[in-house]
């Protein structure tokens, strides 16, 4: 009861500056925690979707760049495949499905890919296959109508038989307006992957959008393909990547996109860097706080002490407050978690379609919290160790 | 009860050298017995009580408690003898500001052998008349009250001595009468023995038993005669 009470009535006491501590470990606690968890799940949703296909055959160049235009719907396509090209591989023995995608286009800065109907059949997940919402139905590849992904049509407000006139180039320009109207037959229900950010119409209607070389009516930008059997990506990654000098064939999609996050994971470094000093700068904000309190509670330690309580009663008693703050700092520092995950998420869902979940767990969301609170009490050691030296007589006075 | 023998105790001035505060040859206090020593300010008077309590170490000397050397023991034993034997009261009473009267109470007796007991603790205020001013924080009591909480806290280990370093120091007149019935008359009901000092004639007087502490400590400065 000593101990609890001691830290209790020290915590109200100076509840200004255990708010202000508080406060700043539960930045430090929080921002650790997000960092941590959106690293973590962003590398797993990202190399995890691949939306149900095993590789994607482009135009010479990066597999990244590849990966990144055709499955996650950024950056800017390498290049073309002529209409052979698509052709080969579709008929090859080894190839279970190939989807042509074909890019250039924008509605308001949402991208608009062209594709084939059978796109929709394939399971993007495991056990998971694209649904339309209700009322809504699949695009006519013969007509100029469009299946919208469910964020883009969130966020652009196109509902079921609304038209719209697509822009030219992936980036939006007000003045590059193609003059063809394109209805919208069904909306895309939501997938939490990027598809969901994609406005999607007839492979033709981009190959032969007004403005577009009719050369390259019969281009498309990529093939996203299955495979019959594991074995096939590895022959046709020798003779596409190894014998050939004109396709890219990315694969494994998840082994492409993990590459690009080792070649970030200096940022990570630093980002993780950054979350240890603020967790070290909050811990310092503890020992400065209690120790800028320390003259003012040395009349309290000196009137214990004369009650009987022993040095390390005293310095218990700070150890412990500077763990009740760190504590306190760290149970705040799952609402700043929260707060700021979904901000990030939110973020990484508007540019790439992944979602991240909040409710996931990993062992950085009790070991965070727990570090804060050690952090804190090894804060408290110093002003602790000024109060176990508090001379008794000194400070009771007056003395007669 | 209280046996000093030869007890010395000086600090180093400012200046580097040592002062002697307290040179007391002897002194004794009997279990049960009530005795007030009369001194002025600078007199050593609380350094002597400190001593006692064992919140000063001794450079010199004996001083026996209830069986116990306070003398020949470490820091941590001392504080465990003050805990279990002593109650102190202090002229400022030393209540801490931020606890209820009762937590001050509960607090006190919790670093004691027996340990927290409300019970005990309400009932002691309820003695000293604050049965109802439990939950009061000390500034939200009078200074009388205060002085009232400050001697339910010494009293609530049962200890064997009672030090009172001018209790009523801070009290006007009839509340200083009051205060110092009441620790006489507490320390009577628990068998504890009680020392008191003062510069107070008329808190003296109540005293059958009274040395003047001038005369105890050889230390002290003594009064310069004023010639006629």
């Amino acid at each position: 009861m000593t101990l609890p009470l001691i830290v209790y009535r020290s915590l109200r006491q100076h509840a200004l500056s255990t708010l202000v501590t508080a406060t700043s470990i539960a930045l430090a606690c929080g921002l650790l925690m997000t960092v941590w968890m959106v690293k973590d799940q962003s590398q797993r949703a990202f190399a995890d979707s691949t939306t149900g296909f095993d590789a994607v055959l482009g135009a010479r160049g990066s597999k990244l760049q590849l990966v990144l235009n055709s499955i996650f719907h950024l950056e800017a396509s390498p290049g073309n495949l002529a209409p052979a090209d698509y052709e080969a591989i579709r008929r090859h023995p080894a190839v279970k499905t190939a989807i042509p995608i074909a890019v250039g286009d924008n509605y308001q800065g949402w991208r608009i890919v062209g594709t084939i109907p059978q796109l929709f059949t394939v399971e993007y997940s495991k056990g998971k296959s694209y649904a339309i919402a209700e009322g809504g139905r699949q695009f006519d590849p013969t007509q100029r109508e469009a299946v919208i992904g469910s964020l883009a049509s969130q966020r652009l407000g196109l509902k079921l038989g609304d038209t719209f006139r697509p822009y030219h180039g992936i980036n939006f320009d007000p003045n590059a307006q193609h003059e063809e109207v394109y209805t919208v037959t069904g909306v895309l229900s939501p997938t939490n992957t990027p598809a969901d950010r994609v406005i999607w119409i007839p492979l033709q209607g981009v190959q032969t959008m007004g403005g577009h070389d009719p050369k390259m009516a019969g281009d498309v930008s990529a093939v996203l393909i299955q495979f019959r059997a594991p074995t096939a990506g590895i022959m046709l990654d020798v003779m596409y990547n190894k014998q050939g000098n004109r396709l890219t064939l990315a694969y494994p999609i998840g082994a492409v996109v993990a590459d690009l996050f080792n070649k970030i994971g200096w940022m990570d470094k630093v980002l993780a860097l950054v979350a240890y000093l603020v967790a070290v700068v909050a811990a310092g904000s503890v020992l400065a706080s209690i120790y800028a309190s320390m003259h003012a509670r040395r009349r309290d330690i000196a009137i214990l002490r004369a009650l009987g309580a022993r040095r390390r009663t005293v310095f218990g008693a700070i150890v412990a407050e500077a763990a009740a703050i760190g504590g306190l700092g760290a149970i705040a520092g799952y609402a700043v978690y929260a707060g700021l995950f979904l901000l990030v998420a939110g973020v990484i869902r508007a540019q790439t379609g992944v979602v991240l979940e909040l409710g996931s767990m990993h062992p950085v969301l009790w070991a965070a919290p727990l570090g804060m609170a050690v952090l804190g009490a090894l804060g408290g050691l110093v002003p602790a160790l000024k109060a176990y030296r508090t001379p008794v007589a000194e400070n009771l006075i007056p003395a007669s | 009860m209280l046996t000093i023998t030869g007890l010395k105790k000086s600090f180093t001035s400012p200046e580097g050298g040592s002062t002697l505060i307290v040179d007391v040859p002897e002194f004794t206090l009997a279990a049960g017995e009530q005795r007030a020593l009369r001194g002025e300010s600078g007199s050593g008077k609380t350094t002597f009580l400190h001593l006692i309590a064992g919140i000063l170490a001794a450079d010199e000397g004996k001083i026996d408690l209830a069986g116990t050397n306070l003398s020949g023991l470490a820091e941590p034993a001392r504080d465990r003898v003050r805990a279990d034997k002593i109650g102190y009261i202090f002229q400022t009473f030393n209540l801490l500001q931020g606890y209820t009267v009762l937590e001050n109470v509960v607090l006190g007796m919790s670093f004691g052998p027996r340990g927290s007991d409300r019970a005990k603790a309400k009932s002691l205020l309820e003695r000293v008349g604050l049965g109802h001013r439990l939950d009061h924080y000390p500034r939200q009591l009078s200074t009388g009250q205060q002085q009232r909480v400050a001697v339910a806290r010494a009293l609530a280990n049962g200890p064997a001595l009672v030090l009172a370093d001018e209790p009523t120091g801070n009290l006007d007149r009839r509340h200083g009468r009051e205060a110092l019935a009441l620790i006489r008359d507490v320390c009577r009901e628990n068998g504890a023995a009680l020392l008191l000092v003062s510069h107070d004639e008329e808190v003296l007087a109540q005293f059958e038993l009274k040395s003047d502490f001038t005369e105890l400590n050889r230390a002290a400065p003594r009064p310069v005669a004023v010639q006629p």
